[in-house]
């Protein structure tokens, strides 16, 4: 079974990180895992997107041309991105920056306030791991304990940070 | 040994950092930035290894040259139209017989192109490249994992048979991450080959040099060089195979195209199409020998290739006429799907009048 999720959003809105966080826990599930950030022609300001693809088995392409799993974190990464998902899919959207104004009616919609979350916490920062959070209870691609390890990993160099975002990515995850 | 996730630009870094590479030159290029990046960033600190950015293509490919006369091991990497300059540089190095690896992770062309991938240098990679009567090792790597092994082995290889070696990835391969698993350790002290040229002292003058004004002198270079392919051919080619033995149709595909290609492959397997693929890893040497052999029973032969029709040339030439030989090819800056070239695989399997496992 392999799974594609695109992370899309504005550029600093962490969007990379959330991909390469969620890739760096499958890894450690010992899963096949594919971390694609999109490159170009970008700007500051812009739009960044990453794919990321799990699975038991080998994976064959990177590349996702009709993910599963779509998590928008601004309008714009859902005008784009919305009709690429596979029927029967999953919009995660971040209804602070997005009124969820979604034409298809075969897509599961998850709303997550993700910078309001972020902001109670105290750092809009990590709205990325709210949202994060959010998506793992949904989609079950991998658990919760294993990003957490993954998350103490990619912030070794910075471990005052780990309290906060291991907040961020429980109080998303406890959500629903 | 445990998992890294990492890109496949700086998996070659740290591949090449763990094979005693001791000096790399480059010139930045998109999509191989990160090589060049890692190398600055952990190359450059260790002792007795330099990093240098080079003022242009030309110029890295010719500290190549020095560098490896001095018995180190060296790396440069580019991406295509950088890989175009350094052509000359790569034919005097294959003609003084020294050891380089250069890394080419290309992308669309011809021209300038665009960053995105492409297999369109194949011609470039495997017919030598520059000018004269030479050859260069090509590896083809397929995922993360193997662009980290094969550029391990890569370094043994130059250092062995003293020729060039050219690892061909794409954009995609580079500016992608995946787990992988470094198998070696690096080097305390660097390895320096016994014929670097350290100044004479008790012993007599060596020269290396690319021009010689005696006929006779000439041909016994290139009789060398020759005699040295043929070894290369008969000990280095290397291949993987998947679901070959009860196959009816054989796709023929490499690096990112054969990964695409499995996927496709799995799929079709599942409609009971017997279709199985063999992915050369060495594009030269290339597996003539093998494809030939499975020709023999085998009666049909697909090609895919992210470029319009370059290896499908070598499977012409390893099957000899004695099988169909057909192409699909998308000519860069689109990635196929798997699910679009399963499409390809059925409509080809049905045209030839194959038949489906009951």
């Amino acid at each position: 079974m392999i799974s594609k999720t695109i992370f899309a959003g504005f550029g600093g809105q962490g969007v990379l990180s959330m991909g390469l966080n969620l890739a760096q826990a499958a890894m450690l599930e010992d899963k096949s895992v594919t971390y694609l950030p999109a490159y170009g022609a970008e700007m500051r300001g812009g739009t960044a997107n990453c794919t990321v693809a799990i699975s038991n088995e080998e994976i064959a392409s990177p590349v996702a041309s009709s993910p599963e799993f779509l998590v928008a974190m601004n309008s714009p990464s859902l005008v784009r991105f919305q009709n690429q998902v596979k029927s029967g899919g999953v919009f995660f959207i971040n209804s602070s920056l997005i009124e969820a104004n979604v034409s298809r009616e075969d897509i599961d919609i998850v709303e997550v306030p993700a910078n309001e979350m972020a902001e109670e916490l105290g750092n809009l920062k990590c709205a990325n791991m709210v949202m994060l959070g959010a998506f793992t209870k949904k989609s079950k691609v991998v658990s919760l304990p294993t990003l957490i390890k993954g998350l103490e990993e990619s912030f070794k160099k910075k471990p005052k940070l780990i309290g906060l975002n291991t907040t961020a990515l429980t109080n998303g995850y406890e959500l629903f | 040994m445990t998992k890294v996730l990492m890109y496949g630009n700086s998996a070659i870094g740290e591949a090449a950092i763990r094979a005693g590479c001791q000096c790399y030159f480059g010139y930045p290029i998109t999509p191989q930035n990160e090589l060049t990046e890692y190398m600055a960033a952990h190359l450059g600190r260790r002792k007795g290894c330099s990093f240098v950015q080079a003022e242009s293509e030309i110029a890295a490919i010719n500290m190549v040259y020095g560098a490896s006369a001095t018995g180190v091991r060296v790396m440069t990497s580019s991406s295509s139209p950088g890989i175009s300059l350094k052509q000359e540089g790569i034919s005097y190095i294959a003609a003084c017989q020294l050891p380089a690896v250069i890394v080419n992770m290309s992308r669309g062309g011809p021209g300038l192109g665009s960053i995105i991938a492409a297999q369109s240098d194949y011609f470039q990679a495997t017919r030598g490249g520059g000018h004269g009567d030479y050859r260069t090792i090509v590896l083809a790597p397929a995922s993360v994992q193997e662009l980290a092994d094969l550029t391990h082995r890569a370094f043994d290889l130059t250092d062995k048979y003293r020729v060039p070696v050219l690892i061909l990835g794409d954009g995609m391969l580079g500016q992608m991450m995946e787990p992988v698993e470094f198998k070696h350790t690096a080097p305390s002290t660097p390895p320096v080959r016994s014929d670097a040229l350290r100044g004479a002292k008790g012993r007599s003058s060596k020269i290396v040099k690319t021009f010689t004004s005696k006929p006779t002198e000439l041909e016994e270079i290139n009789w060398s060089l020759f005699r040295r392919y043929q070894l290369i051919k008969s000990n280095e080619t290397i291949f993987e195979t998947f679901m070959a033995k009860d196959a009816q149709m054989m796709v023929v595909a490499f690096g990112i195209s054969a990964r695409i290609a499995k996927g496709a492959i799995k799929s079709v397997r599942a409609n009971g199409l017997k279709v199985g693929m063999i992915r050369p890893i060495s594009l030269w040497p290339f597996p003539y020998e093998k494809i030939k052999q499975m020709a023999e029973k085998i009666k049909n032969f697909l090609v895919f290739e992210m470029n319009m029709g370059q290896m499908v040339e070598d499977v012409q030439l390893a099957v000899e006429g004695s099988a169909d030989v057909s192409f699909y090819g998308r000519p860069g800056g689109v990635i196929p799907t798997p699910s679009e070239f399963a499409r390809v695989i059925s409509r080809n399997y049905f045209q030839k009048g194959l038949k489906i496992a009951k």
